[in-house]
């Protein structure tokens, strides 16, 4: 059961992971790549490595992304 | 066309290589030396319920070490080039009012956050986590404050104190190993107590502590360095 799980998160971030590449829109993309995160912290968890999920969890899906959003809003006051 | 054929060689090389690895590949029955050294003996010599925190403050504490001063110099560099203004210009008005929900859900949800921030960090050698997780989850709640209330400031002493501080309390903790024990942070300078228990695996607990305000307040300096710097341009 929890491998079905597992392939089934991992194809799920494949899918995410894609679109936070190509995605036209950078908020979607930005948003994609924290819930990669999101989704990998889970498939740590059914690999039995919760320290390294506790990690993913605040940094890949929380931290990372508002800082993304920052930087962000930061590039496009510079270029007006 | 050359560079798209060599391109294409090269892809088949990797195929190649990494398709030998994966077919090649078996796991491994038992543990290796090393690793069964730390399953074996860790229990005993550090006293952790959690290996990997044994692992992660003893027998590898150097390399935290390296990744607490990592993570400082980012936080340095950061501090460094968004240097705060303290020129309140009008930010206020800018600032689109944050949702009621957002803002009802986070006076319940911040102390949570903190609690289990603090409980990972405190519970680090019993159960999973450890400094710096629950440093990243505290810093997850200070996210939660600036998201539903834009306006809110933070004491940027207090954060540089507490930083210095638990920095220099985690590396004091080292030396003292190295004068009253074998070694650079090793915890068998404080009574390493009955497995399990929340006062056991001597010195882990505190210095857990250490780095867990440490990552806090160093991710929570980044957070609020971005966070001062987006008005002004």
């Amino acid at each position: 059961m929890s491998i079905i799980l597992a392939i089934f998160l991992g194809l799920v971030i494949l899918i995410l992971a894609f679109a936070a590449i190509y995605h036209k829109n950078i908020k979607v993309a930005i948003i994609a790549s924290g819930a990669v995160g999101l989704f990998a912290s889970v498939l740590y968890l059914l690999l039995a490595a919760p320290d390294v999920a506790l990690t993913e969890a605040s940094i890949g899906s929380g931290l990372s992304t508002i800082i993304f959003f920052y930087v962000l809003n930061k590039i496009r006051q510079s270029n007006d | 066309m050359i560079k798209k054929g060599i391109l294409l060689l090269l892809l088949a090389g990797f195929v190649v290589v990494i398709s030998n690895l994966i077919i090649n590949f078996s796991g491994s029955s038992e543990l290796n030396p090393l690793a069964r050294y730390y399953a074996e003996n860790g229990p005993t010599e550090v006293g952790a319920a959690n290996l990997v925190t044994a692992v992660v403050v003893t027998y590898r504490g150097f390399d935290t070490l390296g990744e607490v001063t990592i993570l400082f110099i980012a936080a340095a560099i950061v501090g460094f080039f968004l240097k705060i203004l303290n020129s309140n210009n009008n930010r206020t008005s800018s600032l689109r009012k944050p949702s009621e929900i957002l803002e009802t859900a986070s006076t319940l949800l911040v102390p949570t956050i903190f609690m289990l921030g603090t409980y990972i960090f405190i519970n680090g050698h019993l159960t999973p986590g450890g400094g710096f997780q629950g440093g990243a989850v505290i810093a997850t709640g200070v996210m939660m404050i600036i998201l539903a209330r834009p306006t809110s400031e933070f004491n940027h002493k207090l954060l540089s104190i507490l930083e210095a501080i638990s920095g220099i309390g985690f590396v004091l903790m080292g030396v003292l190993g190295l004068i009253l024990a074998s070694g650079f942070l090793n915890n068998a300078f404080l009574p390493l107590g009955k497995l399990g228990n929340i006062l056991s695996a001597g010195a882990i607990p505190i210095i857990y502590v250490f780095i867990g305000i440490k990552v806090g307040s160093e991710l929570t300096s980044i957070l609020n360095s971005l966070k001062e710097n987006q008005n002004e341009v």
